[in-house]
């Protein structure tokens, strides 16, 4: 096949660092693909996924791009890959030191140093069945650092070095549930309990069945997945800004023209958007989420406000705020830069090699098949 | 979506371009089209085409099912689809093939025949498949062509499909894949989008018409007036075809108020197909 062809010149040409990298469906595949030995000729999801643009010295002259209709041009392909964690860990502040910034970058550096290292061919196989970790992978190995583009920054916003995604509330962490939502959590754990995780493809996450992205990429809010494709196209026209996805090829068409909403029995996945312009700050407000797109426990009424901004010509400052009263006890907002891409956006098409999905359905069936051939114990 | 006016001064400039009054009916169509600001056809809209190519782009009469199996007097319809009766009928077409006929090669011929026999099985778009180009153009559903100076993008409602037309051509492809890598040029009025880097996955509807990874699909839409572009698409691929062969097929804009693409995430709705069998507790049939 051309495309595992292509994807091994590349490894041999040593086009690692800050070059492609081509994913397969799931962090699950990767481990299923490698109980069954199955080669890179499997992997399908045809992403590419890129470091963001060196950041530039900010010039003085820098004016915004602007398109036809005098409105700030966002087109091209952004990345939101940071280190910066949702929600703040304990014990940082909003703004980081310059010494913890350094030490936190350090880490992930040596990290993608350890994990680049060419794997020792004369290495023992792993122990059978795993190492006895949790879920079907049991660490039994997967494909290095080649493979992930899980940003190596922590996000800076107004110069600021941030320790979360999270502004508001002021300690960076989501806000509490309210009595109703955490009936409906509740609710959901006991269905959730009727099941065994690898009992059918709907008890599955939604980017291991290529609906949708790991962790909220297409959002929206659209954030960071910490893994790999934190990558995006903006497209404007006069009456729609488009924002695309990498994972799964999911576009967003953002109307900026009065167009009617979506009545309340259409939920498509990533909502109805409808966007409109303050000054330069594009604003979009979107409702209508897909029942099975939860996102954080949201609760049918979730309406999620995105604020884009262009601060200089590299970055755009994307902020959100989260509003839904029968979810969380107050809103939240948060706010992470938009880094320009130099680089093409790949198709990610997930679904049509989704090999990880059987493997692991079928492993899990095969584990059954053996536990029913085995004596119970004395 | 409501048609978009021009500008005096474009629509000024443009009726200059095609000559002085009187003005022919063509003439005043192409006056008519909206423009974008450098004077380009304004493409931007959503877009469906009203042919039953889908199910098969050469002509072809109506027939009772997709899939048939022998009966006792005339073909019936296969057991898998027999519970939908008329609604899993093919409607006749005229087909979109340009002199009705695609050029196979002896091989491919046989290969298109096998395809069909074994359409439930083999055709992608029974699984979700992401469509390729040009069967994209022609599925039952709208798409969206979002224009402007700096890029043209093509969204899909059929399985969220997308392309991006690359304005600056961005060299050979890296890698093959289903949609292909679209490079596009404006030939006066009309735009040019040369498909190459496919691989041999998709099909050109559920009549088992197929093609391989040597595929170049040189793609023109032509807009003929407000609401109408003129399709025509053109396929090379020497391992499958005994000369390159054209389709045309006409667009029309969806200009009902509010219209707006749809979405047909369809994944999730063939999991019980394809992993139904890998449940825990398969579903009986």
């Amino acid at each position: 096949m051309n495309r595992s062809r292509a994807m091994m010149t590349r490894m041999m040409t040593g086009m690692m660092t800050r070059m492609t990298k081509r994913m397969m469906t799931t962090t699950m595949s990767r481990v299923v693909l490698v109980f069954v030995g199955v080669t890179m000729m499997s992997v399908n999801a045809n992403a590419q996924a890129a470091k963001p643009a060196a950041p530039r010295a900010r010039k003085a002259a820098w004016v915004v791009p602007r398109t036809p209709d005098g409105h700030p041009d966002f087109q091209g392909n952004w990345s939101n890959g940071t280190m910066t964690p949702l929600e703040r860990p304990a014990g940082l502040g909003r703004a980081l030191t310059p010494e913890q910034v350094i030490a936190m970058e350090k880490v992930r550096a040596d990290t993608v140093e350890q994990l680049a290292k060419q794997s020792d061919p004369n290495r023992p196989a792993p122990p059978k069945g795993g190492d006895g970790s949790t879920g079907a992978a049991g660490n039994v190995g997967g494909y290095n650092y080649f493979w992930i583009d899980a940003g190596d920054q922590m996000a800076t916003v107004n110069g600021e070095r941030r320790s979360s995604i999270i502004v508001d509330p002021a300690n960076g962490r989501v806000p509490a549930l309210t009595a109703a939502a955490r009936e409906r959590s509740m609710e959901r754990s006991r269905t959730a309990m009727k099941f065994g995780q690898y009992d059918n493809p709907e008890n599955r996450p939604l980017a291991e069945r290529c609906i949708m992205s790991f962790g909220s990429n297409a959002g929206p809010t659209m954030l960071p997945n910490y893994f790999y494709n934190n990558n995006y196209t903006f497209v404007q026209t006069k009456d729609h800004v488009m924002i695309m996805t990498e994972m799964v090829h999911d576009a967003r068409t953002v109307h900026m023209k009065p167009v009617a909403h979506l009545p309340k029995q259409i939920r498509p996945w990533m909502g109805d958007s409808h966007g409109r312009w303050a000054g330069d700050t594009l604003v979009v407000e979107t409702t209508n989420f897909h029942p099975e797109q939860l996102f954080r426990g949201a609760s049918d009424n979730l309406k999620v406000i995105e604020r884009f901004h262009m601060v200089d010509a590299n970055t755009i400052l994307y902020r959100f705020t989260i509003d839904d009263p029968t979810t969380f006890t107050q809103t939240w907002s948060g706010e992470l830069p938009f880094i320009k891409m130099n680089q093409l956006i790949y198709e990610y098409a997930c679904h049509e090699g989704n090999y990880a999905l059987s493997n692991i359905l079928s492993g899990e069936r095969a584990r059954e098949r053996e536990a029913a051939a085995k004596p119970p114990k004395p | 979506m409501p048609r978009r006016l021009f500008s005096l001064p474009v629509a000024l400039i443009a009726l200059g371009a095609v000559g002085v009054l009187p003005i022919t009916s063509l003439s005043a169509q192409r006056a008519k089209l909206p423009r974008t600001a450098t004077g380009k056809p304004n493409l931007n809209g959503i877009w469906q085409a009203m042919t039953t190519a889908n199910y098969d782009i050469e002509p072809h009469d109506a027939k009772p099912a997709m899939a048939m199996r022998p009966g006792p007097v005339l073909p019936i319809p296969a057991k898998e689809v027999l519970a939908l009766g008329a609604v899993g009928a093919v409607p006749a077409g005229m087909g979109i093939v340009v002199g009705g006929e695609i050029p196979y090669l002896p091989a491919a011929l046989a290969k298109r025949n096998e395809n069909r026999e074994n359409w439930l099985t083999r055709d992608p778009e029974v699984k979700c498949y992401l469509p390729g180009i040009p069967r994209a153009t022609y599925m039952p559903f709208p798409f969206q062509i979002l224009q402007s100076e700096k890029s043209v993008f093509m969204s899909y409602e059929y399985a969220s499909a997308v392309r991006e037309v690359y304005l600056t051509n961005p060299g050979p492809p890296e890698t093959d894949s289903w949609m292909g890598q679209s490079d596009g040029k404006w030939e006066g009025d009309t735009f040019v989008v040369t498909v190459i880097g496919f691989n041999d996955g998709t099909w050109f509807d559920r009549a088992g018409n197929h093609h391989s990874e040597a595929l170049k699909v040189v793609e023109r839409f032509t807009m003929v007036s407000p609401d109408h572009i003129k399709y025509q698409a053109t396929m090379t691929d020497p391992q499958t075809f005994s000369r390159p062969w054209s389709i045309e097929l006409m667009l029309y804009r969806h200009v009902e108020e509010n219209a707006r693409l749809g979405q047909f995430k369809c994944v999730p709705f063939v999991e019980e197909l394809l992993y139904g069998r890998l449940r825990k507790t398969p579903i009986k049939p």
